[in-house]
């Protein structure tokens, strides 16, 4: 399971924090002043993992890329493969890049909100709910206009109704449980 | 543009973001965020707030808890906005609230009633954001309230809300199993939905399941490895596809699966061989992705019951990733490597070159891994190389948190596979040297065992020169400085015991050494105490032997100031050693036997052999012992205390000028009528009444006191007698009683003892001790009442401190414990405790430097039943046998794989760093490049907007993704 996300920049400022374990503000201001000294630490040409029991408790890793003036950093547990994990950060950075168009550290700070939001499209309860980032864009797209327009109750069409339609793959599971 | 549609903030907002990325320090951050805070505190009480701005305000409480302040005020508006219709505020106020609140917040139940409503809602956008919010925000006690609705939706004709109903069972199930227990069943259902998507998220919550009981999901072997391959033969659509990759997170996580299916399952195991095999073909070994799903390939090999085609692809893979310019391939390589050895311990031997480069890598993390790889795969031939290199590390790195697993990683192989006593010994030093605060205690005392016990043989000659090769490395180390305090105390235990044994050294040599070790931490009193015990056994030892003892002058300072020691067991040990060098060859033999730590102490727990003592002192007219169950609690010993207290103060500095009535007030009133039985819980330890009766009979016995106290405390107790004591609480209502009765006037080490004990079942107790005499003399005045106060605590501390010797003298053999147990401080019981310490493996609290700390620990384990012990000598028994059998194995000839490994060690040190400079760029978004006149449109914008970025280059991602 997924621990935690965490984005701050070079400086050690947090950009945005999401912590699936709940955690009091202190704590959660101590881990980042913590990630940010082991990420500083680290040199240029090394892998882009690290073990950090010592930050985060037992059986707890994380994995960072280094982008322009931003650090991702992903906190997870031994049930998570670290370079899938590598992988998620990518999905997350390509969304956020063709959300923003040439994504910055500026984007994310005046976007903290719509970040969360494709966040949580693609991280869902320390779980991976997604990791197609064009399936992430049609949903958050789909939140904004929705949102944009005050009506809630407004009956959307179909939009991506073609994922449903695709072939059913598990029907031999299926007849099993009959 | 697009950043701005739908998420768009005010000036103010961005004028906040701009002004705090413009902050030189956290000084200034923090007084713009305060401000910040004052203005919203203002403002979002305002009334008719428009809707857009209290969004606003959320948004920018969330900003400012993210910059570590306190937003808890706003709390309130947060959860407000989740009753708002408007998805957008909706969706906002659930976003905050996630961020804010825990889960068993106060706030939370004026949620849930929203919850329950969304999850009903028409809108599946709602639906979600309700999820959303249910996975973090509902605790064990209202999964209930939402969980029908939940299980509704994993029907919703919509895939996202069905996945994310997976994902909220999955969320309650990881919180509190027992409450979804019965809806195990919709996982296995919901694994046959239509929507790919939705079966990858149910794969979640079964893989937590088949990690708790495989067994029951033995059936699903079938389906999982079709659904498998499946994907790995691109069944999915394409959108599943991850960079040329048929959905991977999903083939990863059927694949942990699996492997913990197949795990000890031949049957299983056969099913799954053909499609990892593929999979194994197939994959795409180009991509980061590619090779997470091969590296999840291969943990399943290594965990399934063995097939040797698929041994071998792993191999391939292996060495693949060990051979790659990427440190995270190496690091996957290293870790895989480890999984396989297990099965296949022989395929480590291709790799050794690349193991070593990795050991000599610049990336920590890589180096720790293939430490962790090292530990896996010591033997008894290549122990000493690979503890070597785990020291050597250890001593260069900083964290505390990693030096303390490797240290004790050390010690653990050094344990286990030592070749030789001698190597072990030197081990163990540089260990303790430079972690030695870090390690467990425990690992002292298995080090003091063994140097005393020898590997277990009867070989005496190896024994001994085991001992005098640890008494000579550590007369070299000693006089370093900043050792630390456990490796001292193993230093002076050894040097006390055997310093003298092999005639090397002389007496003089060693006691001088252990003066120095007490003088040089003269703060640590634990240190000081074994430095003074071992010397007591030095001289001991040498009287024993018919040698005349010459106490060095630097030796008797030392005493002479430990006897004014602030510390009891300090002072304790100090007049021991003066008594025991006054005694006689014989005695000393009886007391302190030669090298016999590892010998059982037999304790006479009846005191049988005070039973003359007892019928003459009872001829001569003593008051009769009476038995705790006769004896009803009387006085609560908190009052007393608190009493003592009061006394304390009033004996020093009184500043209140009405205070003094108090202390005259007779003490035997007020405490029986203030006494509440619950102040008596603190001390309900079982074993404690029987210690007590023991410690308790012996004054008794002496007592010589007068009766018209006694029937005056009587008289107290009948008429305040209380029925209400309940049994647990009778321990320590016997003690108080004891000490009324016979605490005043009798001996003088009852009420010592008993107020010691007392002492021992608080955790302050160390702080305690040091102020005991005080306390005692209070007691003491306490008991006696106002008159005799002045009288009583000199003769009171005369006696404690003289009571040892006779006791000692008058005991025969290993009796003497128990008759020292008498005493105030058995120094007598401290020596000899150790031994019981050292063989007690069952009980890593005990460890012998707390029991130099704390004498009535010792206590209790000298007066436990001597089954524990024995049971305790019996697993130390089997442990040095099963050490043994591995000291047997080291002796032989290395195998020829072992010196292959060893080799590389010695001659490949400077291939270190073959491949610097190597980046860890990622393939896959090349096709991408930056954009600059996008980039700068964008600056221009926002430089409009009044913002200035707060970093040179405007194109912050120029290298995104390139």
């Amino acid at each position: 399971m997924i621990r935690a996300v965490i984005v701050m920049n070079t400086q050690g400022k947090p950009r945005l924090t999401k912590f699936y374990d709940y955690m009091p503000p202190e704590k959660q201001q101590e881990l980042i002043r913590r990630v940010f000294g082991v990420l500083c630490s680290r040199a240029e040409n090394v892998s882009n993992f690290v073990e950090a029991d010592s930050v985060f408790g037992p059986d707890t890793r994380l994995v960072y890329k280094h982008y322009a003036t931003l650090y991702f950093v992903f906190v997870f547990d031994s049930s998570e493969n670290e370079l899938a994990m590598l992988d998620l950060i990518q999905v997350l950075v390509e969304t956020l890049d063709k959300c923003f168009k040439n994504v910055c550290e500026l984007d994310i700070v005046f976007n903290y909100s719509k970040l969360h939001t494709i966040l949580d499209e693609i991280i869902f309860g320390g779980q991976v709910l997604e990791t197609s980032s064009a399936e992430v864009m049609k949903a958050v797209e789909e939140i904004s206009r929705l949102s944009l327009s005050l009506c809630f109750c407004w009956k959307q069409p179909q939009i991506l109704s073609h994922l449903s339609l695709s072939p059913f793959l598990v029907g031999e599971v299926d007849s099993m449980h009959e | 543009m697009g950043s701005q549609g739908g998420f768009g903030n005010s000036k103010e907002f961005l004028d906040l973001v701009k002004s705090i990325g413009e902050a030189r320090s956290k000084a200034e951050e923090d007084r713009i965020v305060l401000h910040e805070i004052e203005t919203l505190k203002r403002r979002i009480v305002e009334p008719d707030i428009p809707k857009r701005k209290m969004k606003e305000f959320i948004i920018r409480l969330v900003y400012v808890e993210m910059l570590g302040h306190d937003a808890s005020f706003g709390y309130i508006h947060a959860v407000k906005m989740t009753h708002d219709d408007s998805l957008l505020l909706k969706r906002t106020g659930y976003l905050a609230v996630t961020l804010f609140l825990n889960e068993d917040h106060d706030l939370i139940i004026l949620i849930v009633n929203t919850i329950q409503k969304d999850l009903k809602s028409d809108n599946y956008l709602v639906v979600c954001a309700a999820l959303n919010a249910v996975c973090k925000l509902i605790n064990e006690e209202t999964i209930p309230a939402v969980l029908p609705q939940v299980v509704e939706l994993l029907g919703h004709s919509k895939e996202a809300v069905r996945k994310k109903a997976i994902m909220a069972l999955h969320r309650f199930y990881q919180r509190s199993p027992s409450s979804v227990t019965h809806l195990v069943s919709n996982f296995r259902k919901k694994l046959c939905d239509n929507d790919p998507g939705v079966m990858g998220a149910t794969l979640c919550p079964l893989f937590d399941l088949i990690a708790v009981d495989a067994n029951s999901y033995k059936d699903l072997v079938i389906s999982f490895v079709s659904i498998l391959k499946q994907v790995a033969e691109r069944r999915l659509p394409k959108t599943y596809d991850y960079h040329q990759m048929p959905a991977p997170f999903i083939q990863i996580r059927l694949l942990k699966i699996l492997a913990l299916l197949g795990s000890g399952d031949r049957q299983a195991s056969e099913n799954m061989y053909t499609v990892v095999g593929d999979i194994f073909r197939k994959c795409d070994s180009t991509s980061n992705i590619g090779n997470a799903v091969l590296y999840e390939c291969i943990c399943c090999v290594s965990s399934i019951y063995p097939n040797p085609k698929l041994l071998e692809a792993a191999a391939d893979v292996i060495s693949r990733f060990l051979k790659s310019d990427s440190h995270n391939l190496k690091y996957m390589g290293i870790d895989a490597l480890s999984r396989l050895i297990k099965i296949s311990p022989e395929i480590a031997e291709q790799h050794q070159l690349a193991v070593i480069d990795c050991l000599e890598d610049p990336d920590d993390t890589l180096k720790r891994k293939t430490f962790e790889l090292l530990y896996r795969m010591t033997k008894s031939s290549n122990v000493e190389v690979i503890v070597d290199r785990m020291i050597d590390y250890m001593i260069s790195i900083n964290d505390n948190h990693y030096k303390t697993e490797i240290a004790s990683r050390c010690v653990e192989l050094a344990e286990q596979f030592a070749p030789s006593n001698h190597w072990f010994i030197q081990t163990m030093n540089k260990v303790f040297e430079h972690a030695g605060d870090l390690v467990n205690i425990k690992v002292a005392d298995n080090l003091m065992r063994l140097i005393a016990e020898g590997f277990g043989e009867d070989d005496d000659t190896a024994d001994c020169q085991l001992r005098s090769s640890a008494v000579e490395s550590y007369l070299r180390i000693i006089g370093e400085p900043k050792l630390p305090s456990a490796f001292l105390q193993v230093i002076c235990w050894v040097l006390g015991e055997y310093g003298t044994a092999g005639g090397k050294y002389s007496a003089s040599y060693i006691t001088g050494k252990l003066c120095d070790v007490a003088e040089a931490h003269s703060s640590n009193d634990t240190v000081k105490a074994y430095a003074v015990t071992a010397l007591m056994k030095v001289y001991a030892f040498e009287i024993a032997a018919g040698r005349k003892v010459d106490m060095l002058p630097e030796c008797q300072s030392l005493i002479e100031e430990l006897s004014a020691s602030h510390s009891t067991d300090l002072q304790q040990r100090a007049y021991e050693l003066q008594a025991v060098v006054t005694l006689d060859a014989h005695a000393v033999e009886i007391i302190m036997p030669s090298d016999a730590s590892c010998e059982d102490i037999e304790v006479d727990k009846n005191l049988s052999f005070l039973d003359s003592y007892v019928e003459r002192s009872l001829e001569q007219g003593a008051q009769p012992y009476i038995p705790e169950n006769e004896r009803s609690g009387m006085i609560n010993i908190s009052n007393f205390r608190s009493q003592d207290q009061h006394d304390t103060s009033t004996h020093t500095l009184r500043f209140e000028a009405y205070e003094l009535p108090k202390t005259s007030a007779p003490p035997r009133i007020s405490p029986v009528s203030l006494a509440p039985s619950t102040e008596l819980v603190p001390v309900p330890e079982p074993s404690y009444p029987v210690e007590m009766h023991h410690v308790a009979s012996v004054p008794s016995v002496s007592d010589t006191g007068s009766t018209e106290l006694r029937l005056r405390l009587d008289g107290v107790q009948k008429k305040w007698g209380r029925p209400t004591y309940s049994s647990p609480a009778s321990s320590s209502s016997d003690s108080t009683s004891h000490k009324a009765v016979n605490g005043v006037t009798q001996s003088d080490v009852s009420s010592t003892s008993t107020s010691r004990t007392r002492d021992s079942s608080y955790d302050s107790r160390s702080a305690q001790a040091e102020i005991s005499s005080e306390k005692k003399k209070l007691a003491a005045s306490l008991f006696g009442g106002p008159s005799k106060t002045e009288k009583r605590p000199s003769s009171t501390s005369h006696k404690v401190a003289r009571s040892t010797s006779p006791a000692v003298e008058k005991s025969q053999g290993p009796k003497a414990v128990a008759s020292s147990t008498t005493g105030v401080v058995s120094e007598k019981a401290a020596p000899l405790q150790q031994p019981p310490d050292l063989l007690d493996l069952g009980e890593p609290t005990v460890t012998s430097s707390a029991s130099s700390v704390d004498p009535f620990k010792q206590l209790e384990g000298l007066l436990d039943p001597t089954q524990a012990t024995s049971a305790a000598n019996h697993g130390a028994v089997d442990n040095t046998k099963a050490a043994d059998i591995m000291s047997m194995y080291s002796e032989f000839p290395p195998s020829g794989q072992s010196s292959v490994i060893a080799n590389p060690f010695t001659t490949n040190a400077g291939d270190a760093n073959l491949i610097p400079g190597l980046s860890t760029t990622n393939k896959t978004g090349h096709a991408k490049g930056p954009n600059p006149r996008d980039a700068l449109e964008k600056d221009a914008l926002v430089r409009q907007m009044g913002v200035t970025p707060m970093s040179q280059n405007p194109n912050l991602f120029k290298d995104l993704l390139g």
